[in-house]
């Protein structure tokens, strides 16, 4: 099927199942601890054996000798992998350096050898005795040392420019020219990356955690040169991913090497201290926004421009995406160089562009308001756009920004904010409130979905989508259950198979709306046999209660399936409709914090969300995702950083003890509201993504709440006590 | 984690028997540090003696109206412990202050005076630790120190000692009872126990081989508002970037102990004497001599400020 009309009424404006509150379906499972996650996978592989993977402990340079003998002599120990003994290996088109590094290294923590052994105790102590001697290379580890290298990234657009920012710049009556820094992050997700791997001749099966099902098992086939139809991936429950399981990682490579070598399946979970240096992260950048404004607030110059860094042919962190239609102005310009940096590559992680630079760009929103003299929520409320202002003719599909911020002002009492910082104290505690704008863009990915309405009545949908907590399986069920007029548990949602049609998998926002998409094509077509069998006309028979009614005539469902099952299988494509409109998500961050006025220490008292992003096919599982974006943000903000040895090039702080993350203890109340609308240009279904909405924007919010509360305007991410401590009052 | 042996004790001093006659033996009690340690190849142990089925669970009053916690009672329990709550406030504090409630459930009084350090390099075995591997050079220096000590430090090792509980005990005098391999007992002032790096930062304290912990003593209440300030980076589970324990009494003398500044719980006794002077001047006395880095300097600042908030808050409870 192809969307390339906007979408008029269709089953599922009935709005019976999808659009409520429903509970997980797997939500059972997952709280009984007997959803099977990849590691787990003894019932599919009962006697497999275990793989520990070794790290390479220099960040560039190259293996002079590996001696595996000892670890081959280890107490149960069945095969041991390097690159000596691999055989030849390609590269996945989604991954920057090789899954197994030798001769030559290319970050720390590169995988360099699995031992393989009877049980997991056994292949941890015998990793410990591979020998590795490496001769180490200079290398490049400090963005901004390396800031001057930088150079034009040769995909995407590195370079944007509308009228004349120079000159309208220096006209401005108000300027505003600032730098802002964010850290490298990591995705930190509870589950690690993990894998059973298990050989069947010349083919291989993955039980495994991947976000992008059918990417993933190209990059499997191309990286061991076999052809793709050997390759079965299987990613049904997924721990967290945040981007950090798109791509295919060292622990399903080397799950298949370990397996072929040892001729048994093998387990492999990247152990926590690879996580941070063997996988990807969310590159830090260098932001330099100037701003220039009349004197009433309206901008006429906004400039955005981002430094990164990345592995030899990674890419850039996109963060002046956003900066490119979020507000109106005349003249702009935005920017993007990239350094060569050998530390671990770069990608994607939740929001990847606009989380950073919403970091940055929303700082500066907050000081240029400040400057002009107005209040940033009605500095953001004047410089609205309801059109692409790089292209005027091209308006947004939909765009309640402006209601945004006025329901969460509203709510959260901003008009209690004191317009001068530093000035509100309770006891020990500075007070500050603070106010971000949410955007992320919406992007639509073709997927498909099968459906099998069963003679017993049961409807089966099944999709190679991933759930990584979002709650996929829930909104698939509901779409389903919607279109056949199907109460919920007469559904079974199947997931993460690469044997079943190829979705639009978990990413980028795209995922909900994407793959419910699919399955709503999947059940048109669907409804169209079924009508077809009972000799009604498709198009105006309703779908309710369980029964078709046609013709004043109400027949159960499963008259259509007395003689057999019925199949169909289609897709979602998508024409020209999101270059025609612009599609993004919207949202306002409040937030209010306390700051110890003597030793700096940042606590959150409320955190409010409002957002405008398309049809909520759950309102239960949608607010999850905004609360644990969120969360997220307070992390990016507060603490959240890894920390580059600038000697030796790795991040050091690379465990879950060094690495913070929000503990209960720092989010005592978050508050959601969705506004209620729906987007007939996104697709039939009306929605749009929410789950990254939800971290744009946060962190500035929770800066610019400290800011309000100390009068310390801090610039560089994370915002820890250290950075402001010696600017507060004496005690 | 290497293959070990292990045995579980029938006495503390056969324990310190056992552990002095087999080598490279470690006790095992909580396990909350150890066998992190173990898993990572940090700690290397050949043989673990099990000492959790011993009698040492007890916390009982001591003849000169002090109190004796056995070296098993878990930080939990000695936290919730009414006499400590009444007389010891600052240790409760200290104890709640640390670790989270499921760390807590396990780790033991004796296991949390001899935890190791946090040292990301300690805890990469691919970086230079003099405190790991004796000799091999500390990449703190000149990396990544913000947690590190700004006091009492050497060129050998930056490390911190990351207990709460222990900072709270060296305010409170307390006494580390042991139990030699050969039966006799030690009794050492916790100011003793725990040692500066030197040129031999991977030793921790003056325990001998096979010396076991059997107890830790406090000296009779010393009463006054007890108070246990730590500064982190997030509201929970996390290390101190520095902690104050703090004892003030109605005439404004008092004793004050810090936490995340230095390889032992740091005390100066001299600048007890200054608490009636202001924070500026204890804490003057208490870093004497300090040694920052780029990354830990602001704990200097930290320091002053922090005291300088709990002896307000002391005061205010007095008023």
């Amino acid at each position: 099927m192809k969307f390339d009309t906007p979408a008029t009424t269709n089953p599922i404006d009935r709005l019976k199942v999808v659009g409520k509150p429903v509970d997980r379906i797997d939500g059972p499972l997952k709280t009984t601890g007997t959803a099977p996650y990849a590691y787990e996978r003894h019932d599919v592989a009962p006697d497999h054996a275990y793989g520990y993977v070794v790290g390479s402990s220099i960040a560039k340079g190259r293996i002079v000798a590996i001696d595996t003998s000892k670890a081959r002599r280890a107490p149960g120990v069945l095969a041991v992998v390097t690159a000596q003994n691999a055989g030849k290996l390609g590269k996945g088109n989604f991954n920057t350096a090789r899954l197994l590094g030798g001769p030559d290294i290319e970050h720390y923590h590169q995988a360099v050898a699995v031992v393989v052994a009877e049980t997991f105790e056994q292949a941890r102590s015998a990793a410990q005795l591979v020998h590795v001697d490496y001769a180490r290379a200079k290398g490049t580890f400090d963005l901004a040392s390396a800031k001057g290298s930088a150079t034009k990234p040769k995909d995407g657009k590195p370079d944007t420019a509308v009228g004349d920012f120079d000159k309208a710049f220096a006209a401005s009556a108000v300027t505003l020219d600032a730098t802002y820094t964010t850290p490298d992050q990591s995705h930190a997700m509870m589950e690690p990356h993990a894998t059973i791997a298990a050989w069947e001749g010349d083919r291989l099966t993955l039980w495994t955690a991947n976000q992008m099902v059918d990417w993933s098992r190209g990059d499997v086939a191309k990286t061991l040169g076999i052809p793709k139809e050997n390759v079965r991936l299987v990613s049904p429950y997924i721990g967290g991913g945040f981007g950090g399981k798109l791509f295919v990682r060292a622990d399903a490579i080397m799950a298949a090497l370990g397996a072929r070598a040892a001729g048994r399946p093998v387990a492999v979970a990247l152990q926590r201290p690879l996580m941070m240096n063997n996988t990807t992260h969310r590159p830090a950048t260098i932001q330099r926004i100037r701003i220039g404004t009349s004197k009433e607030g309206k901008i006429d110059a906004i400039a955005h421009e981002s430094w990164s860094g990345d592995l030899p042919g990674g890419g850039p962190e996109t963060a002046v995406s956003q900066t490119r239609l979020l507000y109106a102005g005349p003249n702009r310009m935005t920017a993007m160089r990239l350094a060569v940096l050998d530390l671990p590559e770069g990608n994607a992680m939740r929001a990847p562009g606009e989380a950073p630079g919403m970091m940055a760009l929303e700082i500066a929103i907050d000081e240029i308001a400040e400057k002009v003299g107005m209040d940033p929520v009605e500095f953001r409320v004047l410089n609205d756009t309801q059109v692409d202002p790089e292209n005027p003719k091209r308006p947004f599909s939909q765009r309640r920004f402006v209601e945004c911020m006025r329901t969460g002002a509203k709510k959260f009492g901003w008009e209690r904010r004191a317009a001068r910082p530093g000035s509100v104290r309770e006891g020990r505690w500075l007070k500050g409130l603070g106010v971000a704008s949410a955007f992320r863009n919406n992007l639509v990915m073709k997927s498909a979905a099968r459906v099998r309405l069963e003679r017993s009545g049961r409807l089966v949908v099944e999709t190679d989508m991933t759930d990584i907590g979002t709650g996929s399986y829930t909104i698939i069920g509901q779409t389903a259950a919607e279109m056949l007029g199907l109460p919920l548990d007469r559904v079974d949602v199947r997931l993460g198979d690469s044997s079943f049609p190829v979705s639009a998998g978990s990413g980028g926002q795209w995922g909900g709306n994407s793959s419910t998409a699919g399955v709503y094509a999947a059940c048109v077509k669907l409804r169209e046999a079924i009508a077809q069998k009972l000799g009604v006309d498709a198009n105006t028979a309703v779908f309710d209660g369980g029964d078709v009614v046609a013709n004043d005539r109400r027949v159960p469902l499963t008259k259509a399936v007395a003689g057999g099952d019925i199949v169909a299988e289609d897709g979602m494509e998508y024409g020209d409709l999101d270059e025609r409109y612009q599609q993004s998500t919207f949202g306002a961050h409040f937030v209010e914090v306390r700051v110890d006025a003597a030793t700096g220490e940042i606590r959150i008292d409320r955190m409010l969300a409002v957002c405008a992003a398309g049809r909520i096919l759950n309102p239960k599982s949608a607010r999850s995702q905004v609360i644990g974006a969120m969360t997220m943000g307070v992390g990016a903000a507060l603490m959240e950083e890894l920390v580059v040895d600038k000697r030796l090039g790795f991040f050091v702080n690379h465990d879950l003890a060094l690495y913070e993350v929000p503990v209960h203890a720092d989010i005592p109340h978050q508050e959601v509201v969705f506004l209620d609308e729906t987007d007939p240009i996104s697709s039939p279904m009306k929605a749009k993504g929410v789950g990254e909405l939800g971290i744009c924007g946060v962190a500035a919010a929770v800066a610019n709440a400290v800011y309000n509360a100390t009068g310390v305007r801090v610039r560089d991410y994370p915002v820890t006590l250290d950075k402001f401590l010696d600017k507060l009052p004496p005690v | 984690m290497r293959p070990f042996t292990y045995e579980r004790a029938e006495s503390p001093q056969a324990a310190a028997a056992a552990a002095a006659k087999t080598p490279n033996a470690r006790f095992i009690a909580g396990g909350t540090n150890l066998l992190d340690l173990m898993k990572i190849d940090i700690e290397q142990p050949a043989h673990l003696i099990d000492v959790n089925g011993l009698d040492l669970a007890r916390i009982e009053g001591t003849d000169d109206g002090g109190v004796r916690i056995g070296a098993l009672v878990r930080n939990t329990d000695l936290a919730a412990d009414a006499r400590i709550r009444r007389d010891y406030p600052l240790l409760s504090r200290a104890l709640l202050a640390g670790a989270s409630g499921q760390l807590r459930n396990k780790a033991t009084t004796a296991g949390n005076l001899l935890q190791r350090t946090r040292c990301p390099y300690f805890y990469d075995t691919n970086q230079a630790c003099n405190k790991r591997l004796p000799g091999s050079g500390c990449a703190a220096l000149g990396g990544f120190s913000r947690s590190h000590a700004v006091v009492g430090g050497s060129k050998a090792c930056i490390a911190v000692h990351p207990s709460d509980m222990a900072v709270a005990m060296r305010a409170l005098d307390a006494t580390v009872e042991t139990v030699k391999p050969d039966g006799s007992v030690r009794r050492i002032p916790i100011a003793d126990f725990h040692t500066l790096p030197g040129n031999t930062p991977h030793i921790e304290n003056v325990l001998t081989k096979g010396e076991l912990i059997t107890a830790v003593t406090l000296p009779k209440p010393i009463g006054g508002h007890q108070l246990y300030h730590k500064v982190r980076d997030r509201a929970s589970y996390a290390f101190a970037l520095v902690s104050v324990a703090l004892v003030v009494q109605a005439n404004g003398s008092g004793r004050v102990a810090l936490g995340g500044v230095a390889h032992k719980p740091w005390r100066v006794e001299a600048a007890d004497a200054e608490l009636p002077k202001g924070a500026k001047a204890v804490a003057a006395r208490l870093l004497a001599g300090a040694q920052t880095t780029d990354d830990n300097a602001f704990k200097l600042t930290l320091v002053e400020r922090t005291l300088a908030a709990t002896l307000a808050e002391a005061k205010e409870r007095t008023a």
